[in-house]
């Protein structure tokens, strides 16, 4: 399929809504009777929608609270505040076992190759638990089979499902994290990071084969990385995230060829590109200092101590942040439509 | 400019119980002072054992420097007694690590671990080396160094830690810094001002850089002069303008294709190199990346030819099977 037809394909069904995310982790003190000292406010108030047969695309730094997003999202943690409706669902009111049930419509990929795999089950065996956890087939035979064929569809060779995880490559883990997210069919898979541990060439590899596997299962991607090269290639729509906050939402084209926030032009210009020639041509946007940490972030706008040309207001700590629809579609953080 | 740095046919090899591992299996190149030489190559190339190699940081066992010379300022570091040798490592080549919170001393402060090198090599006393340390921080852009330099490693930020290891490594004013894909665990925007800084410090001192880095965007940003690395052996090299505008060798051509980028409008399909990258303990005969080469000759296929590079254009050199191949 052509890129053009896999955006006029998305129908404009809304599958995921968030709404005023919020996750702070509590930092205790005390070693008899704990009390909160401070919080780290990892997501600090974020709302986005993520359409059916989209990849949704979140980018932003280390600490930035993309990951913690994904994993709200999935019900991993639960969110401090905030509405996470799942094909309406209300996730964030859901008991233990309506959750487990809804696993199999919501899936995940993990960034590390080496640490999500239990290394002391066979390949198959990783592949096949979901299905006996879901009741999702019935005998031997048919899990046999079912097993097969997903490791089929990740290109790994079917008897490779008696070897354990440390037999293979970190490519070849990771399509064993794809064909076990693939396991329970699900709707909406949360890729964080799939493929940032890998080399650049089974990069490429990998993201093909998610390509591929979105057209064939249509699958609804949040693809987490902070490669932007490779969420270029894969997404949609695009969202960039800055302390907890998202500072802008976009098409993936119109993001790419106008970026409105600061932080944005930074993170575009802070890319090599794989040309010298090219490369040295184009403008290049120094952020100066490093991240405030998410337990005292900057009051007002979280991004005015980096920002190259804040107001004056802003510097004081004195706007208040909000997307604000700057072109149709083109979301960005009110502050950063004056300055910068 | 003069030649600063000449490998001649380098083979580090490691004994395992697998068998051998040929990870540097013959490789030349020279460096300029004042250069910038990328060596580019993905996980398992010998990049980093080829970088350990120059500063004989291999461990033996089960590692052994077999063969070739490392000619420094004309004289060969593998030949150096010992204690010649720990003068020449910090003090006129240092290291820069990828994993900066392992690279540095938990345990120690800032300032103990920056005086170290420098009473080392250059004699200072504590008190002196305390103030230089100083001094180093405030050159790499730590902000407030004289409280910095009390504090230790876990208290900086990773980018922060890098800048104290880049600190380091220029402390005692070497002619050569060998980087070890210096921001692969950095964040884009830290990357680009640590690469940034290395850059300008390089250039304001006239130290020649080798980066080792995966990464083609930071080679064609930083890097005067590449060399591509496969399976244990270089495969092509030359300066970064010509590598990009014109690769010869299949591997160089396919990763360049493999990579998603910015500036050129989007492709429906990544076009990747298939297969996986070649055992080291049992190489294919002959040229090592014919497995995966998308059009290798019949004579190359069965392993009867042997690799070696050849000059294609000024400065430009190509392992010959592939002139002829892919």
């Amino acid at each position: 399929m052509t890129t053009q037809t896999k955006d006029e394909a998305i129908k404009t069904d809304t599958l995921l809504e968030v709404k005023n995310l919020k996750m702070h982790f509590p930092v205790t003190a005390g070693i008899v009777f704990q009390r909160e000292v401070a919080s780290i406010k990892a997501v600090d108030d974020i709302s986005f929608d993520v359409l059916r047969g989209e990849t949704f695309g979140l980018v932003g730094e280390s600490g930035c609270g993309k990951t913690t997003t994904g994993r709200c999202i999935l019900q991993l943690n639960t969110p401090t505040a905030g509405s996470i409706k799942f094909e309406g669902n209300e996730l964030t009111e859901f008991s233990n076992s309506e959750m487990r049930s809804m696993r199999k419509e919501m899936q995940v990929i993990f960034q590390d190759p080496y640490s999500s795999l239990n290394p002391r089950m066979t390949t198959g065996g990783i592949v096949g638990e979901p299905l006996v956890v879901h009741g999702l087939v019935d005998g031997k035979n048919e899990y046999r089979d079912r097993v097969e064929e997903l490791l089929t569809n990740v290109g790994l060779n079917p008897y490779m499902a008696e070897r354990y995880p440390h037999e293979f490559s970190g490519g070849q883990r990771q399509r064993i994290g794809v064909a076990r997210a693939l396991s329970v069919n699900p709707k909406f898979i949360v890729c964080d990071e799939p493929v940032s541990a890998l080399d650049v060439s089974i990069q490429a590899q990998l993201i093909n084969l998610l390509e591929e596997l979105q057209e064939q299962l249509k699958l609804t991607y949040l693809f987490i990385a902070h490669d932007l090269s490779v969420v270029r290639h894969i997404s949609n729509r695009v969202a960039v995230m800055y302390l907890g906050h998202i500072v802008e939402i976009a098409d993936r084209d119109e993001i790419y060829a106008n970026p409105v926030h600061p932080y944005t032009r930074a993170l575009l210009s802070a890319v090599p590109i794989p040309d010298p020639v090219i490369d040295a041509q184009r403008e290049r946007v120094l952020l100066a200092g490093d991240v405030p940490s998410p337990l005292n972030p900057p009051s007002g706008c979280v991004f005015r101590t980096r920002c190259p040309n804040p107001t004056d207001e802003c510097k004081e700590g004195n706007s208040t942040m909000g997307l604000i629809e700057a072109s149709p579609g083109h979301w960005v953080d009110q502050c950063c439509v004056n300055c910068g | 400019m003069a030649t600063l740095l000449e490998v001649k046919d380098l083979r580090t090899y490691f004994y395992t119980y697998e068998g051998v591992v040929k990870a540097v299996d013959g490789i030349s190149y020279e460096v300029e002072e004042g250069e910038t030489l990328a060596i580019v190559g993905e996980s398992g190339c010998g990049k980093s054992v080829g970088a350990l190699s120059l500063m004989r940081l291999i461990p033996d066992p089960p590692g052994k420097i077999m063969d070739g010379e490392i000619l420094f300022d004309g004289e060969d570091v593998l030949k150096v007694n010992p204690d010649d040798m720990r003068e020449i490592r910090g003090g006129k080549m240092s290291m820069v690590f990828q994993e900066p919170m392992t690279s540095l001393n938990p345990v120690l402060t800032v300032e103990r671990q920056l005086s170290e090198t420098l009473q080392l090599h250059k004699e200072m006393s504590r008190s002196e080396a305390a103030k230089e340390a100083v001094n180093l921080l405030e050159r790499v852009g730590i902000p407030d160094p004289e409280s910095r330099v009390k504090q230790y490693p876990h208290q900086f930020s990773g980018g922060m830690r890098q800048r104290v290891m880049i600190a380091m490594a220029l402390s005692c004013n070497p002619r050569l810094i060998i980087a070890d894909e210096p921001t692969t665990a950095l964040d884009v925007t830290i990357q680009a001002q640590i690469l940034e800084l290395m850059k300008s410090l390089t250039t304001e001192f006239g130290v020649a850089l080798i980066i080792i880095t995966h990464n083609l965007g930071v080679v064609a940003r930083y890097a005067d002069r590449v060399n591509i690395m496969y399976g244990g052996k270089i495969i092509e090299r030359g300066t970064a303008q010509e590598i990009y505008a014109d690769p010869k060798h299949p591997y160089t051509r396919g990763l360049l294709k493999s990579v998603p980028r910015l500036d050129l409008p989007r492709t429906d399909k990544l076009d990747p190199i298939e297969g996986q990258p070649p055992d080291l303990v049992d190489p294919p005969a002959g040229c090592v990346f014919r497995e995966r080469c998308p059009d290798p000759t019949d004579e190359c296929t069965q392993g009867a030819i042997e690799m070696k590079l050849i000059e294609v254009s000024p400065g430009h050199w190509v392992d010959q099977c592939c002139v002829n191949c892919g």
